[in-house]
Formats: structure tokens, sequence, C-alpha cells
């Protein structure tokens, strides 16, 4: 057993012995109190309140303001003002050298963004939806992700793919899938996945300043949604580092690990089991999956000896079995029972509204999962 | 030609850390000061080579990209795609077709509704080179680029060649086609005897002097071959498995190894 705990002691100590980051781009930025972000969130001075929507098109902006080699292309990115208005007014602002509407070729502008990248420029290819990225995944994996290492590191490939992931409503099969494994196996890639608006600016602009190829994949369900944006994540020199996840609700009995939408649900669902039963979850925000956060994982684990994971993801190879084999590996001393995982069914995204919500995560079923798994 | 020397290639088709990519790319991938490579996926390298000519308009520079793919390849939708980009939006980039009249093992008839590939373009103008003339590929090239960096956009350029050779090491290159075939070529069509001929015939130089040229070119290589043969392969160390897989100081903070025991940390 000591054998296999020696990794994660190793990984404790030569994190704290490590500066966190040496590229300047990425400042740490102090965090916000692990507090509840629930509706009823206390204004401080200076929070405003953002939209995921405006997070995103703040980052853009910011970034094509800051560097003439970032420029943004994408399927109705500019005149129609993004399909889902994240580009919105950006090409009145940055014109149409730098707001390319594409046409739509996902693997031939995926290349060509590529290639620009692979030239010294830093674009931000938008999907529409990362489902149609799939006519694109051999870019993405073949010639940004491996060229670095490919050419023994002298060709980097500083590019951003960005759109939304996962499940939408009512649009079936097709356009409701969840690529977080997918990309999150890539050596040479980065892949995040903000939940809050905070999340969405500041990992958006991180990805845009890392020289490698970066998938920030976003999610439909939450660009509509509020969240207070501190004052500090409202400056332009705002950043979120990497490989870092977020604690959005300190616990001592069960670690919850999420990602994305599922973040909101987790919260909600503890509140509830707090409210109920007086137990206390400690929600972990994944933030990025690749890197991810062992780190906080195990030293959450080691205080509430209880693991649940919660994605949206299809279950087999996914997120979720990855974040299992991490604990087994890393933590199971520290673990009072088996570490268990919520995900997406095993079944091709329905259409009818009930059979969907049969499919995917909610906040009464991770509940329920909860006072089962804690004999609540 | 194009900044590497023959010693770092054949080094890195031995798999040697003085190779051009210090041994991660083998004969695939290849990559020097504007030289983006070979891509290992038939018909990816397309829309790469049209982003090249995107970074140079957006850039300002009057630079053309050189995007070369087989008459195989160009079957692949996202040639289609690339074209369709190119020429909405006026690139400077040549793409060169080299049709050797197989892909792999199938032959261009076989594989390809129309074998008229420099017509592929439809709306790109085309033209048909003699590939085994190396004074028209020149001269056709240096057109393509003055036309190309004038902003008249991009040209599909189809060089009719041949494959001595098999497609790789795995194909003898006979189950396919006739060594008759292969030495009528090799006799009528040869690039190289064809020069040659040329330069005498104008009276450009005489035997010797190319007979020493010829030597001269062998002995150089075999020195360099020589030379990439004395270099050490990259030490099996985790340190070079895992280094240059992101850009320096921008890791994360470690990559996991077959086992927990072997992860690397940066």
């Amino acid at each position: 057993m000591s054998r296999l705990l020696r990794p994660a002691s190793r990984l404790v100590s030569s994190s704290a012995a490590r500066p966190v980051n040496v590229r300047s781009a990425f400042q740490s930025f102090p965090r916000v109190p692990a507090i509840v972000q629930s509706r009823g969130y206390a204004k401080e001075s200076g929070v405003k309140e953002y939209t995921v929507r405006d997070a995103l098109n703040e980052a853009l902006a910011e970034e094509l303001e800051l560097n003439p080699k970032v420029f943004v292309l994408g399927e109705e990115v500019a005149q129609y003002n993004g399909a889902y208005k994240v580009t919105k007014g950006l090409l009145d602002r940055f014109g149409d050298k730098r707001v390319i509407d594409s046409p739509i070729t996902e693997s031939g502008f995926a290349g060509l963004t590529v290639g620009a990248a692979l030239a010294g420029l830093h674009p931000v290819c938008e999907f529409m939806t990362f489902n149609f990225a799939m006519q694109a995944i051999d870019q993405i994996i073949n010639s940004a992700a491996k060229t670095h290492y490919m050419s023994g590191g002298i060709q980097p490939c500083n590019i951003t793919f960005r759109g939304p992931n996962g499940f939408a409503s009512g649009v079936a099969a097709q356009h409701s899938q969840d690529y977080s494994a997918w990309y999150g196996s890539i050596p040479g890639l980065k892949v995040v996945t903000p939940w809050s608006a905070e999340d969405a600016k500041g990992l958006l602009k991180a990805a845009i300043r890392d020289p490698n190829p970066v998938c920030v994949l976003e999610n439909e369900l939450l660009y509509g949604q509020t969240f207070p944006m501190s004052e500090a994540a409202q400056k332009d020199d705002f950043v979120l580092p990497f490989g870092k996840a977020k604690i959005e609700r300190a616990g001592k009995d069960l670690t919850i690990v999420t990602l994305s939408r599922c973040v909101g649900q987790s919260l909600v669902a503890a509140e509830n089991i707090k409210k109920k039963y007086g137990v206390e979850c400690e929600v972990i925000n994944l933030r990025s999956i690749k890197p991810l956060d062992v780190e906080s994982i195990v030293k959450s684990v080691k205080k509430t000896h209880r693991l649940l994971c919660v994605e949206s993801g299809f279950p087999a190879f996914g997120v979720g079995s990855e974040i299992l084999a991490l604990t087994m590996e890393y933590a199971f001393d520290y673990l009072d029972g088996p570490a268990q995982r919520i995900t997406g069914a095993e079944v091709p995204t329905p259409y009818a509204q009930k059979l969907e919500e049969m499919s995917f995560p909610n906040e009464p079923l991770i509940e329920a999962y909860i006072a089962k798994m804690l004999r609540l | 030609m194009r900044g590497a020397t023959v010693k770092s290639i054949v080094g890195e088709l031995l798999g040697r850390r003085e190779g051009i990519a210090y041994g991660k790319g083998g004969s695939m991938h290849m990559f020097t000061k504007g030289f983006y490579g070979g891509n290992g996926i038939v018909g990816a390298q397309v829309p790469v080579g049209a982003g090249l000519a995107f970074a140079h308009q957006y850039l300002g520079k009057k630079n053309a990209s050189v995007v070369l793919y087989g008459d195989g390849a160009s079957n692949q939708g996202q040639v289609f795609e690339a074209f369709n980009m190119a020429k909405l939006w006026n690139l400077p980039v040549m793409f060169g077709c080299e049709n050797n009249k197989y892909g792999m093992g199938t032959a261009a008839n076989r594989s390809s509704a129309l074998t008229d590939y420099y017509k592929r373009g439809q709306y790109i103008p085309g033209l048909k080179v003699n590939g085994m003339d190396v004074l028209a590929v020149k001269a056709a090239v240096k057109y393509a680029r003055d036309y190309t960096t004038n902003g008249h956009g991009p040209l599909v350029l189809e060089y009719v060649t041949y494959r001595y050779g098999g497609h790789s090491m795995s194909d003898p290159g006979t189950t396919y086609r006739t060594r008759e075939e292969i030495q009528r070529m090799r006799s009528t069509q040869d690039p190289i005897a064809g020069l040659k001929h040329k330069l005498l015939e104008w009276n450009v130089t005489t035997e010797e002097e190319l007979k020493q040229i010829d030597k001269d070119a062998r002995s150089d290589v075999d020195k360099e071959v020589a030379e990439a043969e004395q270099m050490a392969p990259p030490e099996p160390t985790p340190k070079n498995l895992f280094e240059d897989i992101y850009v320096r100081g921008s890791e994360p903070q470690f990559m996991r190894g077959r086992t927990p025991d072997e992860n690397y940390y940066y």
C-alpha cells in the first residue's frame, strides 16, 4: 500500500516546493472566499452581475484589444453577432479583419486556423457547438495538439478552440454530447470547462494567452445564467490559472467533484442536504480538466473521507471514470467507502422532454444519491 | 535548402537525438523556419497550408504558401474546403497536386472521377506542369508565386510526375503496375537525365563537369549520412520522453507515466 501512496505524497510535496506558474500571464489572484454562490449573494462593493455570455464577450473583446495577433473566426461570429451572441458587437468594434465569418466547413476552418497559429497568429476558432467539431477533431488533435511534441519543441501552436459543449435542451442526440473526456485524454491539449461568469472570463483569457492549443468547453444552458463578478475579475488583466480547481463550497462530510453546469446543480443539492440532514458537502469546481487538479481532490478526501463525482457525459471512460481511478490511486487509504459517480445515462440523447430529463443529472437525483451514499 | 541539413534529416529518419525534431517526429514530421512539416494525415495539410497563407495576408507580408499533396489526397473533402476558403478570401496559396499516378497502390483512374487534377479547383485557375522537367517546375512556381502574391488569389498546380519506388518501406511497388512501366518512365522521363541532356545540348556545361557535380553530391551526402549514423539516439530518460508536450514554462504540474510511480514532474 505504501507504494501506492508514494506518488500522492510526492504530488503534494512537489507542488508546495514549486512556484505555481512561471508565465506572467497567469498572475495568481486572491481567491474569492469559498462561500455558496446562491441566488442571495450579498452584494459587495464593486461586485457586478454578469451573464456567462457577457463574461465570454468581455474576455474576447479584451484580448482582441490587447493583442493584434488575436482574431476570432467561426460560423456566424461576425455579421450575425454569434449564433449564441457570445461575439455580439465584436465585428463593429474590431472590423472584419479580426472577426471573420467562416463557411460551414469545420474541418477546413479548424485546419486553416491551426495553420495561422503555426505561422504565429493567435486564433480563436469558434465552433457553433462542439458537436460539429467532431468534423474537425482530426485537426484539433493531430495538427494542433501533437505538433509541438512532434517538432521537438520548435513549432508551437497557440490556438483556442471554443464553443458550447454538452447537452442543450430539446435538440436530441446529434446536438447533445459532452466531449470533455474526448479532449481531456489528449496530451498536448489543455481543456477547461467554465461554470460561472468568472470562470468563463478568466479561463477564456488564459486560454488565448496560453502558448498551447486549448479547448474551452462552454455550456449553452449556462450562457444566460447570471453570476456575481468580483471587481478584480472585471479588470482586463484577470486570468485564472489552469490546473487549479476551486472549492465552491466548503464541507467536511463528502467531497463532490464536478464541472461545468453540474457545479451549480451540485451546489443546490448540497444546500438542500444541509437543510434536511445538517450534513456539509464540499463542492469542488474542477475548472480545468487538463491539467486536472488531483491535489485539491486528494486534500478534500483527506478531510471528508468520501467522494462523489458529478458530470453529464457518457459514463463509460468518462471524466467520472478518471476521477474515480485517480481517487483509487492517490487517496484510497483516506476513503471510508467506495468513491461514486453520477453521470449522463448511457444512451444517445432522446428528444422527448421526459426522456431527456432521465438522461442527465439533476438536483433531486444528486440529492437522493448523496443521501443514499451517506445513509442519511 | 529550406534551412535544414542533410545530416539532421537523416538523423531524424534514424531516430537520433540530433535529428531535426530531436528524434520525436520521424519521417513524416519535420519542421524548420518557413517549413511546416509533413502531416501524417493525408489531406489534413491542405487547410493548414491555407492557414499559413491566411497568416501572411493577415500580417501584410508578401509571402505565399506552397501546399503539396498527392493525387490520392486530392479526393479528401477538406482539400475542397480549403479551395473554397482560399478563393473566398483571396489567399496567397499555391495548391500543388503531385500526380504520380498512384495513391499507394490505387491508380489515379481507379480513385478519381476527374484525373485532370489542375481542374479540381473549379473556380480557381489551374496549371498543368510537367513534373519531370525541373525547369518547367521552376518556371511554373515562379509564375504562380508572382501571380498569387500580387493579390490574384490561389492557384491549383498539377505536377505530373512518377514514383519509381514503392509507396513506403513495405511496398515493393510491383503488384499494381508492371516493371516495364517503371523501366520505361525511368529511361524516357527521368528528370535528372532530362536536365543533364538539356544542359549538354545547350553547352551550359560539359559531361566531365556534370560527373564531378554528381560525384561531389554523392560524397557530400555519404559524409552527412555517416555523421548521422554516428549520432546518439535520445537517452531513454523521463525528461527526454516528456519534454516539449507543452511549450516550456507552460507545462502542467506533471504528466502521467505508465504507472503513478513513473509520473514526470516538470
